[in-house]
Order: structure tokens, then sequence, then C-alpha cells
């Protein structure tokens, strides 16, 4: 059987892919005709092209691929002739072929409206690759530069713009405002002020009547009387469908361009098919790539002698448009009598949300995301399948609010098989499920299997919960290894590194894991190591194994300044020590802040005066306090029976000989305490990962509480004791969480994941149910003894010192981009974009 | 259509001052180069240091690693990670991509190779 193919874009070249991957070899004699002079290109992402691809990056397959698969293709000769009757094609050059079946995949052309002045020099359209190199060339002596268009297209032009160095761009849009196919007004207020405050000049309700200037464009003018003086144009108004061919050969076309098709795609001819945006199915042109693939599915299947019908497609789109997210599902402008909108504005960061509900508010029905699309996927699945809305419909938008654990009733659990996960290669939750079920564990395998991910990657978390969710399912215990290096749990590669006595990052690979490591196995292994052995953190061979804050012993702020947070045992300071920070604030121009745990934070240092600001601390006698590193923080306590009326212990002299115990202890987390001198608890002991408060007979100790973003109370772990016997118990509750707790697990969620729970923990901790009291105790003096302030060593190294500069080729030179803003008095990083 | 870039090697500084199998930021005009030494793998990379995502200039201070041995540095803002080899991002999602540049190594000095 023969077929030809008219048109190589996107959905020709993915017709041929589909028939000939369906096909048996020698089964179809496939030839086609393109009228550019390069095979199929990703049009989508045209705009990349500034961004430094090249034509032959976005290529979808190179002339080889036609070759291989032995499609015969002519560049650069369109056809300009189809014989229905004796069913052959002539091309422009005059060659003839025939054909039994013809598929049409002529695409759009640029729609150009008729205003005066289009045809002068410096007006483009936005389309073709020529296009694009057009652009380039005259962009060079464009200041300025305006763009017809709000829509998709129009924005996507003027980020090019933009890339092409016309950084005063402006957008003109006839209707009142930007994208109306996809968003509503307030959403496109939203927009619009995120756009513009990225340089872009919007202007709606603006109808352009002529375009100014003799041979060269110098104007536009506008129906309202105003003008506006530009030196460069593009025009990105509307696609118009390439329906010439067809109409010239009698087929029937639609009274706005694009040729009729029913739901096998084919025209009013059965001999011929047409698909993507030169189609008009069911009164409709879908100007988007998804639905032409599809169109392009259909009728490769039925040449195949499939039976497959196209029955329209969802619009739903996301995409970030010059880094502002923008989605619309579903059908984003219900009215009211067909339901009702809940709407979510914060003109503060620019974020519009807007879902619309069933009048009886079981179902979504769509809505509209701008500025963080992130629950696009959830929403798009709830509404595809009429998944029943929770009791509270703002929850989808808002999140749960109040009540622990209660996760809004909308999670992937609940979705059903039929769900699509992955539009873009049509695979459902079924099919996941299936494949996990199969032994396909790994979000790797599953996209082997099931290419679920590996289109625009927006549903891969999704996938990773299905996966978690079926092994869950299923009883499987959900090991978790480290990453593609590591095939163990933190708590094996801690037992394993110790038995091995491993010493370096790079050791530890060798010895246990495979690669060359990454940010996800670098930090747990170098965590280890220090909680082991305790060196130096950044000593030769582990420093650039240390997350970044631990790498520069900082931690790193907006704008890439550091934070300072000098060792303020209990709280406790002297007006001296107050001094001293407060001329080292002066003196290198700090932002100064009191923090929650009693300390002060130095903000706003840059990396080269790092070992200065530290050297002057030092020398006042103040230590790290290890704010940047997963490690003990501080603890914090109330002023105790020394001054206080209430007080039954001296709780801050407690707070400070536990915080120079532990200070410097790295773990898989953070670690907060506190010491209350009486029941009143003005310590907040129960929010911290161990709290100790005063008792007419001695300490009760409180562990695994927990304050941020799901707060927890501590749990109590033993009464009435001796200060001797609480740092016993506190050294051997600690030295256990550190090695058995997954990485970056706080002690509230290590408790909560532990068979067993508190019980299972007082036994282990109170009573030595496991027989390793003993040895946790001794593992911890280890600890204790081998401390060293790591910013004293820092200094005093000159090798490290060298480190804290920002150029390394101009080690005097500190980061000209870091900019500030004053604000009451003091100064703040400037906001980012 | 492809054509042969023309290269200048800018001296950026010597072996021995990049950290091993970590980055450190170049000056060059008025532009800021991240310059790796991937040290285990014996390889060396140079990129922008601005992470596009937040438009933060702290590439040269992420940590490197492979991810299905493909070389890549993870931005220490938000854990985004880049291709040290195309400038991709791989997170998944579509912060941008990053510029890359040559690297060669001469006598113990590091070149970067800047397009004209």
């Amino acid at each position: 059987m023969k077929i030809v193919v008219i048109g190589n874009g996107m959905v020709g070249y993915k017709f041929c892919e589909k028939l000939t991957a369906k096909a048996q070899p020698g089964q179809f004699e496939i030839v086609v005709f393109g009228e550019e002079t390069r095979p199929a290109y990703d049009r989508v992402h045209l705009s990349e092209y500034f961004a430094g691809k090249t034509a032959d990056d976005l290529t979808m397959a190179g002339l080889d691929w036609y070759a291989e698969n032995n499609i015969r293709i002519y560049l650069g000769d369109p056809i300009s002739y189809i014989d229905r009757d004796q069913k052959t094609v002539r091309s422009h050059h005059g060659i003839n072929e025939s054909y039994d079946y013809l598929i049409l995949a002529t695409g759009s052309a640029a729609f150009v409206p008729p205003i005066p002045g289009v045809e002068k020099e410096g007006v483009f359209i936005y389309r073709t690759i020529e296009d694009l190199e057009m652009m380039t060339t005259y962009a060079k002596k464009a200041k300025t530069g305006a763009v017809i268009g709000g829509g998709l297209l129009g924005l996507e032009a003027a980020k090019a713009m933009i890339d092409l160095g016309v950084t005063n761009t402006h957008v003109i849009e006839f209707a009142p405002r930007l994208m109306p196919r996809q968003i509503d007004e307030a959403g496109s207020n939203i927009l619009k002020a995120k756009l513009e405050s990225l340089g872009l000049s919007i202007h709606t309700s603006k109808n352009t009547s002529e375009i100014l200037g003799d041979q060269f464009i110098t104007g536009m003018q506008f129906s309202d009387d105003t003008k506006l003086d530009i030196d460069m144009l593009v025009i990105s108004a509307g696609i118009k469908p390439r329906d010439e061919l067809a109409k010239l050969a009698g087929l029937e076309t639609g009274h706005r361009g694009g040729i009729v098709v029913n739901d096998r795609l084919a025209t009013t001819d059965p001999f011929i098919f047409a698909i993507g945006e030169c189609a008009l199915h069911g009164g409709m042109i879908y100007g988007l790539v998804a639905p032409g693939y599809e169109m392009a599915e259909v009728v490769a299947t039925n040449l195949m002698g499939g039976d497959k019908s196209f029955t329209g497609f969802d619009m739903s789109t996301k995409l970030k448009l010059i880094g502002v997210d923008v989605a619309s599902f579903g059908d984003p402008f219900v009215s009211v009598d067909e339901g009702r909108s809940i709407v979510l504005e914060d003109r503060m960061k620019g974020v519009y949300k807007r879902v619309n509900i069933s009048p009886d508010g079981k179902y979504l029905l769509g809505g509209i995301l701008v500025g963080d699309a992130e629950q696009y996927n959830m929403l798009l699945q709830t509404t595809k399948n009429k998944v029943v809305l929770p009791p509270n419909p703002e929850d989808v938008i808002l999140g749960a609010r109040g009540g622990a654990g209660n996760e809004g009733g909308a999670g992937v659990a609940n979705l059903p098989d039929d769900a699509l996960i992955c539009s873009c290669e049509s695979v459902s939750k079924g099919d996941i499920c299936k494949a996990v079920c199969d032994g396909n564990e790994t979000m790797d395998s599953i996209k082997k299997c099931t290419k679920a991910g590996t289109g625009c990657g927006g549903c891969v978390p999704m996938v990773k919960d299905l996966i978690t969710h079926t092994l869950k399912s299923q009883g499987k215990y959900v090991r978790n290894v480290l990453c593609e290096h590591f095939n163990y749990s933190r708590q094996e590669l801690y037992d394993l590194v110790k038995v091995h006595k491993l010493q370096t990052f790079d050791e530890v690979l060798n010895k246990l894991g495979t690669g060359d490591g990454c940010e996800l196995c670098k930090p747990p292994v170098a965590s280890i190591l220090a909680s082991l052995w305790n060196d130096m953190i950044l000593a030769k061979g582990n420093d650039t194994a240390q997350d970044s804050n631990d790498r520069f012993l900082a931690n790193i702020q907006k704008g890439g300044t550091y934070s300072v947070v000098p060792r303020i045992p209990g709280g406790e300071i002297t007006p001296e020590k107050l001094i001293v920070i407060g001329q080292v604030a002066q003196k290198y121009n700090l932002y100064t802040k009191i923090t929650g745990g009693q300390r002060i934070d130095l903000f706003g240092a840059h990396v080269n005066d790092l070992p200065a600001i530290w050297s002057e601390l030092i020398e006042a006698g103040f230590e790290s306090g290890h704010a940047y590193g997963k490690a003990l923080r501080t603890v914090k306590s109330c002023v105790g029976s020394t001054w206080c009326r209430f007080g039954l212990h001296d709780s801050v002299s407690f707070a400070i000989q536990i915080e120079e115990r532990y200070r410097g202890l790295r773990a898989p987390h953070k670690l907060k305490s506190a010491v209350s001198g009486c029941i009143r608890e003005c310590a907040e002991a129960q929010s911290k990962d161990f709290g100790i408060i005063a008792t007419e007979k001695g300490w009760n100790l409180y562990v695994c509480g927990n304050g941020g973003s799901k707060p927890q109370h501590a749990l109590l772990l033993a009464t009435d004791i001796d200060s001797e016997t609480c740092i016993k118990y506190i050294d051997r509750f600690l030295m256990f969480y550190i090695k058995t707790a997954d990485p970056l697990t706080r002690t509230a969620t290590w408790l909560n994941k532990m068979e067993g729970g508190i019980d299972y923990l007082r036994n282990v901790v109170v009573n030595d149910s496991l027989g390793i009291a003993e040895q946790l105790e001794a593992e911890m003096q280890t600890l204790v003894d081998n401390y060293k302030c790591e910013w004293k060593e820092a200094v005093e190294n000159p090798e490290i010192r060298k480190r804290f500069t920002h150029f390394v080729n101009a080690p005097e030179s500190k980061d000209p981009s870091i900019q500030f803003e004053p604000m009451r008095e003091q100064k703040k990083a400037k906001e980012w974009k | 259509m492809i054509q042969e870039k023309v290269l200048t090697w800018f001296l950026a500084c010597r072996t021995t001052d990049v950290p091993e199998n970590g980055g450190v930021c170049v000056k060059y005009h008025d532009e800021q180069i991240a310059l790796f030494n991937f040290s285990r793998r014996g390889e060396w990379y140079a990129s922008q240091n601005m992470c596009p995502h937040r438009q933060q200039m702290a590439l040269s201070r992420g940590m490197i690693g492979t991810q299905n041995n493909e070389p890549k540095v993870a931005c220490p803002f938000h854990k985004k990670t880049f291709s040290l080899v195309t400038g991709q991002c791989l997170s998944g999602d579509d912060c941008g991509d990053i510029k890359t540049y040559p690297v060669k190594i001469e006598n113990e000095l590091v070149y970067i190779g800047i397009e004209e």
C-alpha cells in the first residue's frame, strides 16, 4: 500500500513515526513532501533556538532516520496539485506520485491581520527557523520592539525578543486581557503585573490601525490615536490553517478555514485524511501539538486495520511563560448558572488560582492557575476523572487546614485506575500500578516499560507517589536507599562505614557504592563520617562532599550572602560579648536579629568576609553555633531558680552544661533542646528534640518534639531523674537516633516510624533492652572528647581560609551581583525573581 | 546552520586552586563562570555561575555528582540540577538550562574556551 504524506511538520513526522513503528517492514511505501528545506523540527520549543539550541537540536529526526525506515522524502518541494480521480499528486518541481491513501498534514501559517504597512521591513512573523534567523539579524540594530498578539504564541515571541537583546519590548493585545482563550481577566491582571515586573510593557484593548515608516518600520499607530515608536515588530496574532491545496482539490473546508474531517479524520474524499492544525474537527482547529499527535495515532491505527476515533481533545495546558507558570484546565470560564467558582488571589506573590465547581459542589469542572501551577496535575486528574471533591472544596487549592493528618482527600490513592497520569504518552494509573506489581519498582524502570514521565516530565512526582503507594499496598517494605550510587539505607551505611573504618567520601564510595556520587548521597555520607569520627568537616577529601552550608560553615541566604550565628550557650551572654557582636555587625555592615533559639543572627556577610568576622568573634571568646549544620543548634533556657521566684532548679546552668556537651554533634537532621526551671515551661522544652523540665525531685526528660511545619509535642521518656542520669539517657537517645534514622529525618518523624513507638524507645534507652547502652554512651563520649570549634580550625588553616573567596582569579573582589535594600534602619537582601 | 565557532582560551587559574570534586567562580570581564574540577573522573567542566531558577550567582558553590553517569551540578539554593555536559536542567522542571564552556588543562593551568 502506498501512502503519500503532504507536510513534514511535527504532526506529519509523528504520523510517519507511528505508522512505521506499527507496520511490518515493507508493508507500506511512504513518500513525504515538505515545503521547508529542513526535516521536521520541534516548533513548540522554537524560542530555545535563542537560548543556544541549534537547528539540529530541534530536529525531530535526521534524514538518516527517513532513509533507515525506507521513507522517501522531498524537502523544499511542496505539492501543488492533487488529482483525486487518478489518485496522484504533483509537486512544485514536477514530481508525480500516485497514492492509495493521502495524508494532509499541511499545518498552519501565521495569521496576519490586514493592517496597512505590514509589508515594511522590520515586520516579522514567528513561525519557522527562517523567521527566527531573519529576526536575529534585524534585532541587532533594534532597541525597541513590539509584538502584536498577547496569546500563548505572542508571549513566546515576546520572550524571543528579550532573548534577542531587544529589552524594551511591548506586547499589543486587541482583547481586553492576555491569553484570552486560556485565562480570565483577574488571572490576566496577575500575569500582566508579573510580566511587567520582568520588563515587558503590556497594552490590552489596543487596536493597531497602521504600521508607520517608509521602507523600514518606525512606529505603530493605534485606533485610539496613540502612537508607539518602535524599530521592529513581530506579528503573532493567531494561526490560519493551510487548506488551499485541499480547497483546490475540491475537498470541503470550513468558511473560516480548515479541512473538514470526520471522527476517523477522513476528509470528504475517503482516501484522503487531514491531521494536525489544518484539520477542522467538530468545528474546531486544534492549535496544540498533543491533539495533532493523537490524530496521527488515529489515522495510523486505522490504516493498520484498527478501529479508532478522534473524539475531541482536552485543551488543558500548563506552561511557563517567561518564568511565570500559567495553567488552564477543563472549562476555565464556567458561567454562573453552570457552576460556581472559588478564587484565590495573592497580588503580593503574584498568584491567582480559580477552580470551577459543579452546582452541587461535588465535581471540579475546570480552572485557572497563574504564578503557581504546582497543583495542575492533581487538579486536571480530579476534573477529568470526576473525582468527588472533599467536603470543603477550597482545600484543593488551599491545601487542608487545621487538624493533623488530614490529606484533603485528593491524593493519588483516590484516583480511579483509568486516570490518565502521563498525558504525553497516554499512560493511566492502572498501567503504572500494574507495571509496579510486575516488578518495576523504580522511576527508571517505570519510564522504560511504560514511557510515563519521558515527555514533559510533569507527572514524575505523581508516578513516584504511585510507586510508593502500590508497594506499600502490597505490604512491601519500602527500603529507603540513598540514591543511585548507594544501594543501602542510611542505617546500613552507618554500620558499614564504621565496620570498615572508612574516613573519606571517596573511600566510602569506592568500598560501598558505585559511580561518582551526587547531591543526594554526599551530605548523608559526610554526616555519617562526622557522626562517627568527628574530624574537621572541611578536611581535604570531605570538604566538597559537605552540603553547601557546611562547606562554608555558614547559612547561604537570598542573594548569595551568608549569615553568622555564634554559639551563646543557654542564651546567657555578658554585656562585653554583646558589645563585640554589635561592633562586628557594624564593621561588616550586617543585619542583626534575635533568633528563636536565644542567639543573635548576623545576616548579609560576603563570603570573603567570613574568616575575618569569625576571627574577631573567636578572639572575643565566641565559637561556632553550627546554625549551618545538621547538628545540635541551641539549648534554650528560662532564667531558672537563680532569679525566678518560681524556679525549682538552675535551668540556665544545666542548659549551658547540656549545650557544651553536645555542641557540634552531627546528626541526620538538626537538633534542638531546652531546659525549663519549673512546670510553667517558659523554655518550651516540650517542643524540642529533647527537653528537660525541673521537678521537685529532679528533672523530667521529654524526647522527639518538634516545631516546624508539623508541630508535635515531645513525649515523656523518664521522670524525676538526677542530672547525671539525665545526661546518660540523652547520650543513649541521641546516639541511637544518629545510628538508625534516615537522612534528613527529625527525631519526631523517626519516632513516628519506629515500631513500638515511645515504649520501645524507652526500653532501649532506659531499660537497655538491646544491651547497647554502655556502647552508646562510650560512642557519645568519644564524640564529646573530639569536639573542636571548626571555625577556629578554619581561620587558623591558610589552605581552608583560602577557599572563602568569591572569585578564584580575583580573591579580593566581592560578588558584584549582590544587592541590598534598606529596611527599618538596617538592610535586607534584594528580592529575587 | 552549524558553524565552527572560534574559541578564545582564557587563563582562569592553576589546577591546584580548584578543590578536588568541587568548584570555584572565575571572573571573566563582567561575567561569572563556574569552574569544576571533577577529579574523581579526571574531568573539568565550566558553566555560567548563575542558577537560572532564582538568578543567583551560586552554581560554583554547588555540589557536583552524576546522574546515570552524566556529570551534573546541584545549585546550593534549591537543589536544581544541571548537566555539566549539555547544560540541560535535570530536575524535571522547566527552570531553564545553563550555558557550558569547554575547558582545557595545559602545564597545570586551567583555560576556559570563550566563543568570540
